[in-house]
C-alpha cells in the first residue's frame, strides 16, 4: 500500500506567542508537527503495519520543516519530500496546487492529512488537494478502517457517529481522538537521519508562478483580546433576562 | 568551536522530555511518598530505546553519543530524581562496564538484554568497609573447578532488588589486594537481596543490600582481566560521574523552574515577589549556575565522544553540578517561603534528591581529591 501523509510544521500553540509587525515572531518559538498531522502520521504507520507498504511524508514549507519531517521519519515513515523552494509558498490554494503536483508524480492508494493546522486553522489544504487530484475525501475522522479497496471513515456528528464509505484511492483527514501518536523511538531518531528526504523546486514540478499565485492576502494578524473578567447578573430572573438581552444588544452588539 | 547540539541530539532531548513530562512527572511525588520503584516506566523506557541509549545497536542499544545520553538523563532527572538515578545506574554502571570490558559472548548474553530494556542492571561496589576506599573490599571470589564462588555482602546498591544482572567487585588475590569484576545473574544460587533502605531522598530509586552467600557463577563470568577490576571500575565511574552530573542539572532545573514561575505570580506588598531585587538576584544566580553546570557536563561528555581523556572534566562536572544543585534547591525553597517547605511543591523533594549526588559515585571530598591529584598535589 502506498500511503502518503501531508505534514506541516507549526508553532506550539500551548507556548507563548508574540505577534510583531503583523507576524508571529519565530525567534525562540518552539516548532512542532501540527498535532492533527501527527494523528495522520500515526494512522499511516498503523495502516502500514496492518497492510504493508510504504509511508511517504509530503510537505510544503521552509527548511526548518525538516525537524518535523525527521520526527515523522523517526516515528517510522519511510521517506519524505519537502518543497522548500520559496517560489512554491503562498496560501492554501498554492499549497494544495504544489502538493497535487508532487503527488501526481507518484503512485498512491491513500492520502492522510490533518483536519486543520493549529496555526492558520483554515482546514482547507487537504480537501482542496483531493479536489485537485479528483479523488474522494472523508474529513475529520475519529476512526478509519481499510479492508481491501473499501474505506470506512467514522466521524463525530454532534454526539452521534456518521459512517462514510469510499473506495481507494481516497484522501482522509484526522480529527483529535483518531489515535494516540507514538513517541519516536530513540533508535528511530538515529535511523531518521539516514532516510531519504528529497527537496523539490518549482522547476522540478514544472509549475509556473501564475498558476500557483496565492488567491488570498493576509491583511492583519493579531492576538485575541485578553479575557475580561465576567459579570454576574443580579436580581430576580425577569430582571436578569432583561439585563442580558440589553447587554447583548447594546454592549456586545451580537443581536439586533 | 561549536556550542550547537545536532538535530539528532535535539530530537532525542525533545522526545525524552515529552516522555518524561507525560509518563514520569505526574507520578514523581507519589513515588517519592511511597518509595515506589516505577517498574512499568522502565518497561516503557526500554521499548523507547532509552535503556541502551549510548550502547551500539549491535548490542541492543540505540547507538547515541554521550552528549545525547546526558541530555536524556537531565530530562528524566528533571521529572523525578529517583527515576533518573535508577536510569543512570542501569546505563552507566551496569551496561557500560560490560560494553567496555566484556567479551563478545558476554555482550551477547548479558549486554543485549540490558541495553534493549528486557532486563534491569545494577552495579555493586560499595560494602560496609568499602565506601570511598574501595581497597577495603572484603567480598571474595575463589575459583572452584569451572565456577567462581563469591562470598560477602554489598550495601547501598541501586536497582539491586529489581535487577536480573549485577556487575560486582570481589577480592581475587588477597595477598596483593587484587580485585576483579564479575557479571552475576541474580537468580544464581546463593544470591539474596536484603530489605530496601528507608532513604531521605531518591525514594523512587530502589536501594538494597546484597548478600552473597557462596554465589556460584560460571568461570566465564569474570569481567575484564583478573585482579585488575580496580582500574576498570574507576573508569566506569568516570563515565557515571558525567551522567550523574547531568542528573544534578535536571533536578536543579526542576527547582529553578518551579521557583521562577512561583516568583512571577506570588504577590506581596502590592507586586510580584519577582520584582524584589533580593529574589531577582537569587533567580539570576540560579539560572547562571545551571547553565555553567550544563556546560561542564557537555564538555566532559563531548571529550568522551571524541575519545579523549575526560577524568578531570568528569570530576569538575560532578562536583560543580552536585553542589550547585543542592544550593539551588535550598534557594528555591526560600523563594517559595512556607510553600517551599511543604510537600505540595516539588522543591523540598528536589532538595532531598539533590543531596545524594554530593555523596554517590564519589563524594565531593573524593572529587576534590581527584582534581588535586591532577594538579600534581
Ligand atoms: C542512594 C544511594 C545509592 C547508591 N548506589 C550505589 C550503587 O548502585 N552501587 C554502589 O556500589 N554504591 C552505591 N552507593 C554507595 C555510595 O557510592 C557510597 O555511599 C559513597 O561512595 C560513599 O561511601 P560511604 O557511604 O562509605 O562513605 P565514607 O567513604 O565512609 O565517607 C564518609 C565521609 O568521609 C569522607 N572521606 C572518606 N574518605 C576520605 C578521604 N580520603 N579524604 C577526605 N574525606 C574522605 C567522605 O567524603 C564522606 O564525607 C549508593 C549510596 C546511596 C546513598
Amino acid at each position: 500500500m502506498n500511503i502518503l501523509v501531508c505534514l506541516k510544521q507549526t508553532f506550539d500553540t500551548e507556548e507563548r506567542i508574540v505577534v510583531e509587525n503583523g507576524r508571529v515572531k519565530e525567534d525562540g518559538v518552539k516548532f512542532i508537527i501540527n498535532p492533527y498531522d501527527e494523528y495522520a502520521v500515526e494512522e499511516a504507520l498503523r495502516l502500514k503495519e496492518e497492510h504493508g507498504g510504504e509511508v511517504t511524508v509530503v510537505s510544503v514549507g521552509p527548511s526548518r520543516f525538516e525537524e518535523a519531517i525527521r520526527t515523522a521519519l523517526a516515528m517510522g515513515a519511510d521517506e519524505a519530500i519537502l518543497a522548500d523552494d520559496p517560489a512554491l509558498f503562498g496560501d492554501e490554494y498554492t499549497v494544495a496546487k504544489v502538493l497535487a503536483a508532487i503527488i501526481r508524480q507518484r503512485p498512491f492508494d491513500i492520502i492522510l492529512a490533518g483536519n486543520q493546522a493549529v496555526d492558520d486553522g483554515s482546514g482547507q489544504v487537504a480537501v482542496r488537494l483531493a479536489e485537485e487530484l479528483g479523488i474522494p475525501h472523508i474529513s475529520t475522522l475519529t476512526k478509519l478502517v481499510v479492508e481491501g479497496n473499501q474505506v470506512t471513515g467514522y466521524r463525530d456528528a454532534e454526539g452521534d457517529v456518521e459512517v462514510v464509505q469510499a473506495t481507494l484511492p481516497v484522501l482522509v483527514t484526522a480529527q483529535q481522538g483518531l489515535n494516540e501518536p507514538r513517541y519516536p523511538s530513540l533508535i528511530g531518531i538515529r535511523k531518521a537521519s539516514k532516510k531519504p528526504l528529497t527537496h523539490v523546486t518549482a522547476a522540478d514540478l514544472g509549475l509556473n508562478p501564475e498558476e500557483i499565485r496565492p488567491r488570498t492576502k493576509v491583511v492583519d494578524t493579531f492576538l485575541p483580546k485578553p479575557k475580561q473578567a465576567g459579570k454576574i447578573l443580579q436580581g430576580d430572573l425577569q430582571e436578569q433576562v432583561r439585563e442580558l438581552v440589553q447587554s447583548l444588544r447594546t454592549v456586545d452588539k451580537v443581536i439586533g | 568551536m561549536d556550542f550547537d547540539w545536532t538535530l539528532e541530539q535535539r530530537m532525542i532531548r525533545d522526545t525524552v522530555r515529552e516522555f518524561a513530562e507525560a509518563e514520569i512527572l505526574p507520578h514523581a511525588a507519589e513515588w517519592d511518598r511511597t518509595s515506589q520503584f516505577p517498574k512499568e516506566v522502565f518497561d516503557k523506557m526500554g521499548r523507547l530505546g532509552l535503556l541502551g541509549l549510548p550502547i551500539p545497536e549491535r548490542y541492543g542499544g540505540a547507538g547515541a553519543d554521550m552528549v545525547s545520553y546526558c541530555l536524556a538523563v537531565e530530562e528524566i532527572g528533571r521529572a523525578c530524581g529517583g527515576t533518573g538515578l535508577s536510569y543512570e545506574a542501569h546505563v552507566s554502571l551496569a551496561c557500560m562496564p560490560i560494553y567496555l570490558y566484556g567479551t563478545e559472548a558476554q555482550k551477547q548474553q548479558y549486554l543485549v538484554p540490558l541495553a534493549s530494556g528486557k532486563k534491569l542492571g545494577s552495579f555493586a561496589l560499595t560494602e560496609p568497609q568499602a565506601g570511598s576506599d574501595a581497597g577495603g573490599t572484603r567480598t571474595t571470589a575463589r575459583l572452584e573447578g569451572d565456577e567462581w564462588v563469591i562470598r560477602g555482602s554489598k550495601c547501598f546498591i541501586t536497582n539491586g532488588g529489581y535487577a536480573q544482572t549485577v556487575v560486582l567487585t570481589a577480592v581475587t588475590d588477597p595477598e596483593r589486594r587484587g580485585i576483579s569484576a564479575f557479571i552475576v545473574p541474580t537468580d544464581a544460587p546463593g544470591f539474596r537481596v536484603g530489605k530496601a533502605y528507608e532513604k531521605m531522598g531518591m525514594r523512587a530509586s530502589n536501594t538494597v543490600e546484597l548478600i552473597l552467600d557462596d554465589v556460584r557463577i560460571p568461570r566465564d563470568n569474570l569481567l575484564g582481566p583478573l585482579h585488575a577490576g580496580f582500574k576498570q571500575f574507576l573508569s566506569t565511574l568516570d563515565g557515571g560521574r558525567v551522567a550523574i552530573a547531568a542528573l544534578a542539572v535536571g533536578i536543579a532545573r526542576s527547582a529553578f523552574e518551579t521557583a521562577l514561575a512561583y516568583a512571577k505570580q506570588r504577590t506581596q506588598f502590592g507586586q510580584t515577589i519577582s520584582k524584589f531585587q533580593a529574589i531577582q538576584h537569587k533567580l539570576a544566580d540560579m539560572a547562571l549556575h545551571i547553565d555553567l553546570a550544563r556546560n561542564a557536563v557537555m564538555k566532559a561528555a563531548w571529550l568522551h565522544d571524541q575519545g579523549r581523556p575526560f577524568t578531570l572534566e568528569a570530576s569538575f562536572a560532578k562536583l560543580f553540578a552536585s553542589e550547585m544543585c543542592t544550593q539551588i534547591c535550598l534557594q528555591a525553597i526560600q523563594i517559595l517561603g512556607g510553600n517551599g517547605y511543604l510537600c505540595d511543591y516539588p522543591v523540598e523533594r528536589n532538595l532531598r534528591d539533590a543531596k545524594l549526588i554530593e555523596i554517590g559515585e564519589g563524594t565531593s571530598e573524593v572529587q576534590r581529591l581527584i582534581i588535586a591529584r591532577h594538579l600534581g598535589c
